[in-house]
């Protein structure tokens, strides 16, 4: 069977039809991944930045940390949340699970130690001297911050990419906290799991198109602010 | 720094979870057969149309939708594993299991059963089945459909298999484990319901068809347990309840009955029906 000619066919159909299913689980990926990423990186910006910047003891155990954080499977950190924010879990008041704002949660756990980790890498290949320039033309506390930032952008930038590709791809996290709903927390991988074990391959291929489409969209705005950056 | 980390927490939590229409939806864990053949799909427009309520469910094993009742994560539950069910309302989880509806499981094979085992009863196809060592996927999940699995070996006082080669633990919902049998000529035990979903899948040539059928061991009840307010304070009850009037009553119960695919019923409605 030609899963892939068919899929690549149900995908432009899927598009055109506007197939209300399929365009929630695309909605609800878009808002989710983006407030995951917006979020982490506005956690994990100044923090990688930190970390990268300022020798402090105990750094180099805590950058480890964070690189190990790295390898953390999606469905271990699903895990994790779901213990914390079931209704008997310390955070169980909050009524997060199977919301979108569980999944949010999720993601920007899952991808703060990634845009930490590369951030403090950004920062710590920047010139040395750039901190007593800095200091000499009298910037300091947040200008110095902002400055480190925007000299190592490209770097930092390809952390974030990485990180949205992470967020983008995950299934762990969507499946065990969002529970797969359909219209409130399905999104393109979770939907595709469901297609696949339904045995609807096609539909789960033309998910997996449009996905991937996404990707491609964000990669190049990415590539044209590089450019004229 | 502190102002900006407190706008963007309140952000996450408020912004994107739409908490507040949640008054009038009820939670449920279930099954993958009901999901996946459709049944709930069919079900929850009517329902929203009769009492208003939104229905929203995840579908998952019986086994991870019974711990989803113990955590409170759901207000009522739809699953097809009658003794783990009962003791789950015994431990005090859940009040009132109702039966709604049942079908029935089938073993599933190629069709020019390798094993020979066409017609014969359900005890005697396991035994054969192990005897000539033939490829059997099983659930492998803890759902009903496992669980049920592995009274059929105990009541075929046969050592039920568990690391033998030809014995493949899937460990994914129904469907998957149909397309991994298919994948590798084997046979499986499957409920009706999804059996009939898979052949319309097929276009009505599936590469498995039905080998075992029709033993009164073969019976799969499907009931709805609702979540003890007891134990879990958050629990809408009156809303379960209300689902559960709904779903025993007369016209609802037809209704499931005249659910079908491929001109197929896919499940038998036999709640105690609640008149008006």
């Amino acid at each position: 069977m030609n899963f892939i000619s068919q899929g690549l066919i149900e995908a432009v159909n899927l598009i055109i039809s506007g197939n209300s299913e399929a365009l929630s689980a695309i909605r609800n990926t878009i808002e989710v991944t983006t407030v995951s990423i917006i979020t982490a990186s506005a956690l994990g910006l100044p923090a990688g930045f930190m970390l990268g910047y300022f020798d402090f003891p105990g750094k180099k155990f805590i950058r480890t940390l964070f690189d190990t954080l790295l390898a953390m499977p999606t469905v271990v950190v699903g895990l994790i949340v779901y213990a914390f924010i079931t209704e008997r879990g310390p955070l169980g008041g909050m009524e997060m699970l199977f919301e979108k704002s569980g999944i949010i949660l999720g993601q920007v756990a899952l991808i703060l130690p990634i845009i930490i980790s590369l951030t403090a890498s950004a920062i710590e290949t920047l010139d040395p001297r750039l901190h007593s320039t800095l200091l000499s033309l009298g910037a300091h506390g947040r200008r110095i911050i902002i400055t480190g930032i925007v000299e190592a952008r490209f770097a930092i930038l390809a952390g974030l990419v990485t990180a949205y590709g992470r967020v983008l791809s995950e299934v762990g996290v969507s499946m065990m906290v969002g529970g797969n709903i359909k219209w409130h927390t399905r999104t393109i991988t979770t939907a595709i799991a469901l297609e696949t074990g339904k045995g609807e391959f096609a539909l789960g291929m033309a998910l997996g198109i449009v996905l991937l489409a996404i990707g491609l969209s964000v990669n190049i705005a990415l590539l044209t602010l590089k450019r004229k950056a | 720094m502190k102002k900006i980390l407190l706008v963007l927490l309140s952000f996450l939590v408020f912004s994107c979870g739409k908490i507040s229409d949640n008054k009038n939806t009820l939670m449920m864990a279930t099954t993958t057969s009901t999901d996946n053949t459709g049944l709930l799909d069919y079900l929850a427009p009517r329902l929203k149309k009769d009492t208003g309520m939104d229905l929203k469910w995840t579908a998952v094993g019986t086994g991870k939708a019974l711990a989803m009742g113990r955590n409170c994560d759901v207000d009522i539950l739809m699953v097809h594993a009658p003794a783990a069910e009962k003791e789950f309302v015994e431990k005090g989880f859940g009040v009132k299991r109702t039966e709604i509806m049942y079908n029935d499981f089938v073993i599933i094979g190629p069709a020019n059963d390798p094993a020979g085992i066409s017609g014969k009863s359900i005890n005697i196809a396991l035994n054969t089945i192990k005897k000539k060592k033939i490829i059997f996927a099983s659930r492998g999940d803890n759902s009903g459909t496992h669980k049920k699995e592995k009274t059929l070996w105990k009541a075929s006082k046969i050592q039920a298999p568990e690391k033998e080669k030809w014995y493949i633990q899937t460990g994914q919902g129904m469907l998957n484990t149909i397309n991994i049998a298919a994948e590798k000529k084997g046979y499986t035990l499957t409920d009706r319901g999804t059996y009939i979903k898979y052949e319309s899948t097929m276009k009505g040539n599936p590469p498995l068809k039905i080998i075992v059928e029709g033993d009164k061991n073969l019976i799969n009840q499907y009931s709805t347990i609702i979540i003890n307010k007891d134990k879990c304070g958050k629990t809408k009850t009156e809303l379960a309840e209300k689902f559960n009037t709904w779903i025993t009553s007369e016209n609802i119960q037809k209704y499931i009955g005249d659910f079908k695919l491929l001109n197929k019923k896919l499940f038998t409605p036999n709640a105690a029906i609640q008149k008006k």
